[in-house]
This record gives structure tokens, C-alpha cells and sequence, in this order.
């Protein structure tokens, strides 16, 4: 599981450089979210533009890895395509999450929320 | 414009943690030929992926239980319909998962983290049938994609 991360002023964005995200690799990826968030300040923002396809396995993954920062710092997605778009609306996961078009726009919406 | 396949597709996998992408990608490339857009190939490929994905967690279960799935698509009037067979364990109670909405009015530490298969399954396929005969699960499910024209 292919993760690098840019620290950001009061952000980590966290690049999944993977066209997947599947129940092949769910568990993987979930423990790559840990060693990438669990030393790194601020709000999270999970750039999600290189992937392709996720499945309820990979969305499950995805919901795990918020949980384990604990319930006071909160996780932003960017960059959603269209298929990984969908799960998240049809399972209106899309509710417990920042959705944002892209990175720039939620370190934009983050620097001005404070 | 209404592309046809020009023959029904046939797939068969030995179940495994990386079955369901190769299973997946030899249908996406035998479906090339319907130039299906994002929006429904996306939508196939999600069906496709949690049903291969139950069936090696689950018909599955165990390293010792690994068999065949064989996996066929034909296009019909109302879509693609699809065919999955295993010779795997049976579905609880005989019968598919109703695949209700998870329930998200929790705290966030609570957000479930699965059981969204078969609520995905159900949403987005049409005709969901299962049957269990002669010690094999069959699987068939229509997705409104590829339509042909009325004759």
C-alpha cells in the first residue's frame, strides 16, 4: 500500500497512491493509515484522486482509519472520482466525512474555519 | 447507439483474497466492446466486486474450503444479467441478505466499518435471485446497463 504524506500548516494530507482500494488490500491499507496519521498534527486530509474503484471492504477500511484518530481530530477527503463518489453517496457515508473537490480546496476550507 | 456483446462471457476463478480483481478485470475487459461510461461500468464492477467478495469471505470461508466461481454475463432486454455460481457454503437461512441502509445515527466512534455489501447489491442491481441446488449456490442479478431496443 502505496501512502506519502505532506505535512501542511494545521493539516497532513496523506496521498493513497494506489488505483485501488478493495477487500485485496483493505486490512493493508488500514494499517498504513495508522504508521501515516498516528504521529501527524493537525486534521487529516485523505487525497483520494489516484483511486479508481473502492469497494464496502475499502469504504469499511476508510471509515476504520478515521476512527483511530480518535474522536477529536477530524479526517477531510479530497478528490473523489466517480465510482469512489458513488459509494460513499449510496451509503450516505459522504454525511460523516468532509467531502471536498480537491486538496486545495480543503486545506482552503480548513485554514478558514481555523 | 446500442453496442452488443458479441457473446456471452464465461469466467471462472479459484476463490482466493485476489479472485474477485481478477475476476473483475477479465469482465471489464470482455465488457469493452458496450463502451459502458464511467457511471455504469462503475456500477458493475461495485455489484460484481461484492458479490465475488461474499463469496470468497463467506461460501469460503476457510483456507480449506477454496473452490470454484464461475461467473457469466449475457446482455438481455433489460440489461446485463449475471450469473455467479460456488460450490461454497450456503447463504444463511437459505436465503440473500436483506441489505438494509446501515444505521449512521451513531457516534462517530460507532460508525459501523461493514455490512455494506449486500445493501449495495440490492440498490443497484434489479431481479436478485438465489438458489441453492445440487450443493452449489447460484446467483443472478440484472443491472440496467446496455439495454437493447425493443425488437
Amino acid at each position: 500500500m502505496d501512502l506519502s504524506t505532506e505535512t501542511e500548516e494545521r493539516a497532513t494530507v496523506v496521498h493513497v497512491n494506489e488505483d485501488r482500494i478493495d477487500a485485496a488490500v483493505a486490512i493493508e491499507f488500514k494499517e498504513a493509515m495508522r504508521g501515516a496519521t498516528a504521529e501527524a498534527p493537525g486534521r487529516i486530509v485523505l487525497d483520494l484522486s489516484q483511486v479508481q474503484f473502492i469497494d464496502s471492504s475499502g469504504l469499511g477500511a476508510i471509515v476504520a482509519s478515521m476512527k483511530l484518530l480518535g474522536g477529536d481530530r477530524r479526517m477531510a477527503l479530497a478528490g473523489l472520482t466517480p465510482t469512489v463518489a458513488k459509494v460513499f453517496r449510496l451509503t450516505r457515508m459522504d454525511s460523516i466525512f468532509d467531502v471536498f473537490d480537491s486538496v486545495e480546496g480543503a486545506l482552503t476550507a480548513g485554514a478558514a474555519r481555523g | 447507439m446500442h453496442a452488443r456483446l458479441p457473446s456471452p462471457i464465461s469466467i471462472s476463478v479459484r476463490s482466493g483474497a485476489r479472485a474477485p480483481r481478477m475476476a473483475l478485470a477479465r469482465l471489464m475487459s470482455g465488457l469493452a466492446p458496450l463502451h459502458l461510461d464511467v457511471e455504469e461500468a462503475g456500477t458493475v464492477e461495485l455489484v460484481l466486486a461484492e458479490v465475488l467478495n461474499n463469496i470468497c469471505e463467506h461460501a469460503y470461508a476457510e483456507a480449506e474450503d477454496a473452490g470454484v466461481i464461475e461467473l457469466s454475463c449475457r446482455q438481455g432486454p433489460g440489461g446485463l444479467i449475471f450469473g455467479v455460481t460456488d460450490d461454497g457454503h450456503p447463504m444463511p437461512n437459505g436465503q440473500t441478505p436483506l441489505g438494509m441502509q446501515a444505521d449512521l445515527d451513531v457516534d462517530l466512534m460507532d460508525m459501523p466499518e461493514g455490512g455494506f455489501g449486500w445493501f449495495l447489491i440490492q440498490d443497484l442491481a434489479k431481479d436478485v435471485r438465489y438458489e441453492r441446488q445440487g450443493g452449489r449456490n447460484h446467483l443472478s442479478l440484472r443491472i440496467a446497463v446496455a439495454v437493447l431496443p425493443p425488437i
